[in-house]
């Protein structure tokens, strides 16, 4: 798939399907199947899923792009979780179920293991969307290695929470869960893969919100009219709507960066070096840094009106803010990367660098 | 109108590899040989004939300029790779760094031939230096209220009045300045500025020291009394010189050294803190490489972009406003995150300290040279079509 080919098929679905306002006041949430109806006639969830394995064959690009897309709209479906747990399935040429799907672990710490039942045990905590999931992919920490399983999500505890954005978020207990199928990971690919793949996912989500965010309130700054003029003439609103735009572009650069890094290795387990490391993990600490500023600059622009439940505002807002917290937060990316940094010393520092 | 900018993701290309495996090697040889230090802190001796000589003999001023200049008709990209090789190691580029930036595309662009086979391969062999006189008294941030006049005189003009803040002056051979030719019109306040070369042997220049907060001499007062500049020394349109201004910015204002002037900083941080930093040391100083990273990769976009022929002027202001904002803060973040690392235990206590103090004490400068943060503001807001 070309890379604007997917962007104008995403762009038109959301925009027909998942409009902000239209959500924003709908009582049920019958858009929602309907949304999704379309998204999977597209192939748009399966894009990192070979055909051979009921996919529709997407490169990795065309993946990061729809996670842009659907952060633009800010989509409250689960189309990131899901193309992350075809691609997880699809490293053990697992074939994709239909429907909507999720992906555990999706917190640095929390390990999935395998008992000698062959059942499941251990917990994944802030697993996103799990209550709506038909089925989860999982990493499992097995005694002769590392396993990637197919679970039906009946088959899972799952103590289902509100994020910030009011999105499904679960507590799933895997205890005696019994997979549906299940094959060994390829050699190389371990949690810290997937956290990776995960929070470029995220980053790419927040740049897109990000980049509505400032269009949304560069509109607004010229309607609104204040003390005779519109705001947008005040030079304190101009400076703080620079600094949005600031903020955008950086998180923008950052998650671009990751998403190429990884397209250029195909997201090859075995090609996930320190480099690619640096890449995902300032991605995912710039996003996240860009998600705070931007959001209090966009509500200090729309006043009062950006803090009702009526204004689409906090739909982008709460999910920038709620985005931070999965695949790792950045505080935890940071530590990672300065331990690192610190590792390899102060000589090496500009080479590590430079060398992206 | 669309409010997104547009930051390209581009790679450094595979020759930009094999050049850099050539500047680091060069940069080794001649540090060993004492042409530089590069743990000094800034002196004088930035201003290094030596070594600016031998980086010129390399090829690497001027490398992007015709071949008929003197130039090897190289990439932007390529320049990207010396450019941030060379502040990253510390290097004293101040003689030639002006010229090979700003002020030698701006001779390509608008000089005669006969100034440009003169002065142009100079530049390239490192002998040359620039200034550039833009402020005055009554005009930083304001250029357009320059006042210091140029008047018609046969063959050429008389300058008189004066400049400010003006880096270089007192080793420069030349400076690109903007005189006033005409008054401002009520329809355009920017008209009537021109740009000229000023040949610093002339008569009628007065070159004063302004010493700045760190005790540096960098920074002079230029005073013109009757100094006469021919007519073949005019570089563009008369009275136009606002027209020359804007496209030439995105490269001063996009590139590596407006965020890596003070980088020995973070590599000496990074060496005080040693292989098992605390976890509130590790945390931060995780954010920091985040952002040079980010920064980076926005720098390398612009260049790219320019090299393909674009003009990100925005995109640029943006690179600068970032790079900015966050260096002025890095000594402040560095003196944090050390804080709890005893300083017997820093094997290099009395460099770290010293790096410290002198970016501590140049921060400020970061967000006013070539452009405030105010004014850079200015242009991203006028980009989004506020104003």
């Amino acid at each position: 798939m070309a890379e604007n080919i997917v962007s104008d098929t995403a762009t038109r679905i959301f925009a027909d399907f998942a409009d902000p306002q239209t959500v924003n006041k709908a009582r049920d949430a019958s858009w929602r199947p309907v949304l999704w109806q379309h998204l999977t006639d597209a192939g748009l969830p399966l894009a990192w899923v070979a055909e051979s394995l009921g996919g529709a064959g997407g490169e990795i690009a065309d993946g990061f792009e729809l996670a842009r897309i659907s952060g633009k709209f800010a989509a409250p479906v689960p189309l990131g979780e899901t193309l992350l747990a075809g691609w997880l399935l699809a490293q053990a040429s697992i074939a994709s179920p239909p429907g909507v799907m999720t992906i555990a672990p999706c917190r640095p710490r929390d390990r999935i293991t395998l008992r000698a039942d062959g059942r499941l045990a251990g917990r994944a905590r802030g697993v996103a969307f799990a209550s709506v999931a038909d089925h989860l992919a999982v990493l499992v920490d097995g005694s002769a290695g590392r396993k990637i399983a197919l679970l039906d999500a009946k088959s899972c505890r799952i103590a289902d929470r509100k994020s910030l954005a009011g999105d499904p978020i679960g507590d799933v207990v895997f205890d005696d869960a019994a997979p549906l199928k299940m094959a060994d990971a390829p050699a190389g690919l371990d949690a810290q893969n997937l956290m990776m793949m995960g929070a470029t996912v995220r980053a790419m989500e927040t740049a897109g919100a990000l980049q509505a965010l400032l269009e949304m309130s560069t509109q607004y700054a010229q309607d609104r009219v204040a003390f005779g003029k519109p705001i947008a003439k005040f030079q304190a609103v101009q400076h703080n709507l620079a600094r949005l735009a600031g903020e955008a572009a950086a998180a923008m650069t950052a998650a671009g960066s990751a998403a190429d890094a990884l397209a250029t290795i195909g997201a090859d387990a075995a090609q996930f070096d320190e480099a690619i490391f640096l890449e995902v993990a300032s991605a995912r600490i710039r996003s996240a840094e860009a998600a705070t500023e931007g959001a209090a600059i966009a509500h200090q622009v729309f006043g009062a009106i950006g803090f009702t439940k009526e204004h689409v505002l906090h739909r982008y807002t709460m999910r920038l803010l709620s985005w931070r917290d999965d695949f790792g937060n950045e505080s935890q990316w940071a530590l990672d990367l300065g331990n690192r940094i610190a590792a390899r010393g102060a000589d090496e520092l500009w080479p590590f660098l430079a060398s992206r | 109108m669309s409010t997104a900018l547009q930051f390209d993701q581009i790679r450094l290309p595979p020759e930009c590899a094999a050049l850099r495996k050539e500047v680091r090697a060069f940069l080794v040889n001649e540090a060993s040989a004492g042409t530089f230090d590069p743990s000094a802190i800034e002196t004088d001796d930035l201003f290094n004939r030596d070594f600016s000589r031998k980086v010129g003999k390399k090829g690497w001023i001027g490398i992007t300029w015709p071949k008929k200049y003197g130039g090897q008709e190289r990439s932007f990209l390529e320049r990207y790779v010396i450019t941030e090789e060379f502040r990253a190691a510390n290097a004293p580029v101040r003689l030639h760094f002006t010229a090979d930036r700003q002020s030698g595309p701006v001779l390509i662009k608008y000089a005669n031939e006969a100034l440009k086979a003169d002065i142009l391969p100079r530049i390239t062999r490192g002998e040359c230096c620039f200034g550039i006189g833009m402020s005055e008294p009554n005009s930083g941030s304001d250029l357009f209220a320059a006042s210091t006049k140029a008047t018609k005189t046969k063959g050429g003009y008389l300058i008189n009045g004066s400049k400010v803040w003006t880096s270089n002056a007192h080793n420069a051979d030349y400076l690109i300045a903007i005189f006033r030719t005409a008054p401002a019109t009520k329809e355009n306040r920017r008209h009537g500025l021109t740009s000229f070369l000023v040949d610093m042997k002339s008569p009628g220049i007065a070159v004063n020291p302004i010493y700045n907060l760190t005790g540096l001499h960098d920074f002079n007062e230029v005073v013109f009394d009757a100094m006469f500049i021919p007519d073949t020394h005019v570089l563009g349109e008369i009275d136009g010189a606002w027209k020359q201004a804007t496209s030439e910015l995105a490269f001063e204002r996009s590139g590596p050294e407006r965020f890596l002037e003070t980088f020995v900083v973070m590599i000496e941080l990074v060496r005080v803190l040693g292989s098992k930093p605390d976890i509130r040391a590790a945390e931060a100083l995780g954010r920091l490489v985040a952002q040079v990273h980010t920064l980076r990769r926005m720098s390398v976009s612009v260049n790219g972009m320019l090299q393909a022929g674009k003009e990100p002027v925005v995109e640029a202001s943006v690179v600068k406003d970032l790079g900015t904002i966050w260096e002025q803060k890095l000594p402040h973040r560095a003196r944090d995150i050390a804080a709890f690392v005893e300083s017997d235990d820093m094997t290099n206590r009395a460099l770290f300290e010293e790096h410290l103090a002198f970016a501590t004490m140049i921060a400020p400068k970061l967000t006013l040279q070539g452009g405030t943060t105010e004014v850079l503001r200015g242009i991203i807001a006028r980009g989004l079509g506020l104003r």
